[in-house]
């Protein structure tokens, strides 16, 4: 057989650590490119350095499952081509630009697995770029791989499974949680018992969080809308209206998110086509269940494909992977690649649950003030969106990014493109497939300006067993 | 008052640096976030409105938490370890 080029693995969360794991099994020696200095992704994320606490307490009932994926990636060592805290910004024509302490590789690659991973869901509301306001994502990243708290006094707002897991665990971290405040009604929650059949220990261990925040006497709100972070200098309240009243508490910290949404930018660079999905409310690649996306020898696993969590992001992985050697004429399990799909079904029945439970607050767009700034990058607000909006007669996302630079700031819209999306569908009366999704360009991410080049013009590693 | 609060690494060996001239003390496995979250309320000032900012999603992607060295170089903080003399500039707009 004619040596053919290593396969490229990006993220070494748990999609990407269980893709590395099969195709090393099947005797492949894959790049795995991450920007983290250490493994695990954000879910199971690890400290810079050993801070004494035990992975019970850092990662709380899935302990097990963290330190399993860890394990598991440090006997990967020398087996497969790991560039931690680099960040591939460029993919063109089989080969990836990726840069790494201001040095810039081009990786020719055969087969690419993305797992790219998710951030938290936002959408803007007054004060949210107060300091003290972060995503729930952030404030988790804060306690568990940094050891410190967002405040003393700490609010936890939005919704989605993560709001109560944050929570919980700054509860547990002995941090004085003020309160939870879900936008979704009590009366959602109810679906949860079609949940109880379908993954118990997800919806009781739920159950037990939000049981033991009410007793710590954490203030639970459901139902909550015209949420104001309020402050000068930082956030030192939270108003809101709750149960027909109006509400407000004293803070010094807030975390706030509404689910996820995927990295997609990477699949988009690589030529994939997407389509709308209306659970996750985003344009998501096209993919099998296999993880084959459109495009020959593109794979596509984890929450950067669809929102479905951990569980998912493993089982997706290693199905990615088995689809990639199939791909190759090379043998693979059928019968563990069969079993991987029925979890992935499984799981995906369960997303269907927790969607319901925590649903999108639809009434956003149009509650939301013009005075409040859409995209905290280039301090665009509403108001100014909406009238671009009308004075073009958009209706088009890669447009009203064009006329009022949305999505065009430093963080590409990754923060902005969900809430502009949906500000869009709602002034223009469309629904969310038909006003297109921001496309994606290179650098991703900010790349410095003055890159060096390695010393290889094209990094072309063989699989020498194949 | 600062905006983060250490609940473990407290006794980890100390790391200086300096926050706009001002001697500081961060703690090994800090990243630069971290380190002057634990000392300050804002890592930078909106270059449009110029209001404070202090990181969002902590995770690199925002791109809210960027800030200035004393040579021009720009990190961003949260996916920036910390490092013994790194002299971070916060009040100029980054």
């Amino acid at each position: 057989m004619s040596a053919r080029r290593n396969p490229l693995i990006v993220g070494a969360g748990p999609a990407g650590i269980r893709a590395a794991q099969a195709l090393v099994r099947a005797g492949l020696r894959p790049t795995l490119v991450d920007e983290a200095p250490r493994c695990g992704g954000q879910i199971y994320r690890q400290p810079l350095v050993e801070d004494g606490r035990a992975a019970r307490v850092r990662y709380g009932s899935e302990a097990d499952k963290a330190e399993r994926l860890h394990r598991g990636f440090a006997a990967l060592d020398g087996r497969i081509d790991y560039r931690p805290q680099a960040l591939l910004w460029n993919l063109r024509d089989g080969v990836a630009d990726i840069t790494r302490d201001g040095v810039n590789h081009r990786i020719a690659h055969d087969g690419l697995i993305l797992a790219t991973g998710a951030t938290d869901r936002v959408l803007p509301l007054p004060g949210w770029t107060l300091p003290g306001v972060f995503t729930l994502g952030g404030a988790q990243i804060a306690l568990k791989a940094q050891g410190c708290a967002i405040g003393t006094r700490v609010v936890f707002a939005g919704s989605g499974p993560l709001l109560y897991l944050v929570a919980w665990q700054y509860l547990k971290a002995g941090v004085r949680v003020a309160a939870v405040l879900d936008a979704a009604p009590l009366s959602a929650k109810s679906n949860l018992w079609r949940g109880l059949r379908l993954a118990p220990a997800i919806v009781l261990r739920g159950l037990r969080m939000a049981t033991e925040l009410k007793l710590s006497g954490t203030g639970l709100h459901f139902g909550v809308t015209a949420m104001r972070m309020e402050g000068e200098a930082r956030v030192e309240r939270v108003a809101f209206r709750a149960g027909g009243r109006a509400h407000n508490i004293a803070c010094d910290g807030i975390g706030y998110g509404l689910n996820l949404r995927s990295e997609t930018q990477l699949a988009d660079l690589a030529g994939c086509a997407f389509h709308y999905d209306a659970r996750d409310r985003a344009h998501l690649p096209i993919r099998e269940i296999s993880g084959r996306s459109s495009v020959a020898g593109v794979y596509l696993a984890g929450d950067g494909a669809r929102i479905a969590g951990a569980d998912a992001a493993e089982a997706a992985g290693e199905r990615a992977a088995l689809a990639l050697l199939e791909d190759r004429d090379l043998p693979f399990d059928r019968v563990r690649a069969a079993a991987l799909e029925r979890t992935l079904l499984r799981i995906d029945g369960v997303r269907d649950v927790l969607e319901a439970a925590f649903p999108y607050p639809t009434h956003w767009a149009g509650d939301i003030a013009d005075e409040t700034l859409l995209c905290r990058c280039e301090e665009i607000s509403t108001g100014e969106a909406r009238q671009a909006i009308k004075d073009f007669a958009l209706i088009d996302i890669n447009r009203l990014k064009a006329v009022s630079r949305i999505g065009m700031g430093r963080c590409q819209g990754r923060v902005c493109a969900a809430a502009a999306a949906e500000l869009l569908a709602r002034e223009t009366g469309r629904d969310g497939a038909s006003i297109g999704r921001l496309r994606a360009q290179a650098p991703i991410k900010p790349i410095p300006l003055a890159l060096m080049t390695s010393d290889q013009p094209n990094e072309e590693q063989h699989d020498q067993a194949h | 008052m600062p905006l983060l609060h250490r609940l473990s690494r407290i006794n980890h060996a100390a790391v200086g640096f300096t926050l706009d001239g001002v001697a500081c003390e961060g703690r090994a496995g800090d990243t630069v976030l971290t380190a002057i979250l634990c000392n300050v309320e804002r890592v930078r000032s909106s270059e449009f409105g110029g209001a404070p900012r202090a990181g969002f999603c902590q995770m690199g992607a925002c791109q809210d938490c960027w800030v200035q060295c004393e040579g021009g170089e720009r990190l961003r903080a949260c996916s920036t370890p910390l490092t013994e003399g790194m002299r971070i500039v916060t009040t100029r707009r980054a």
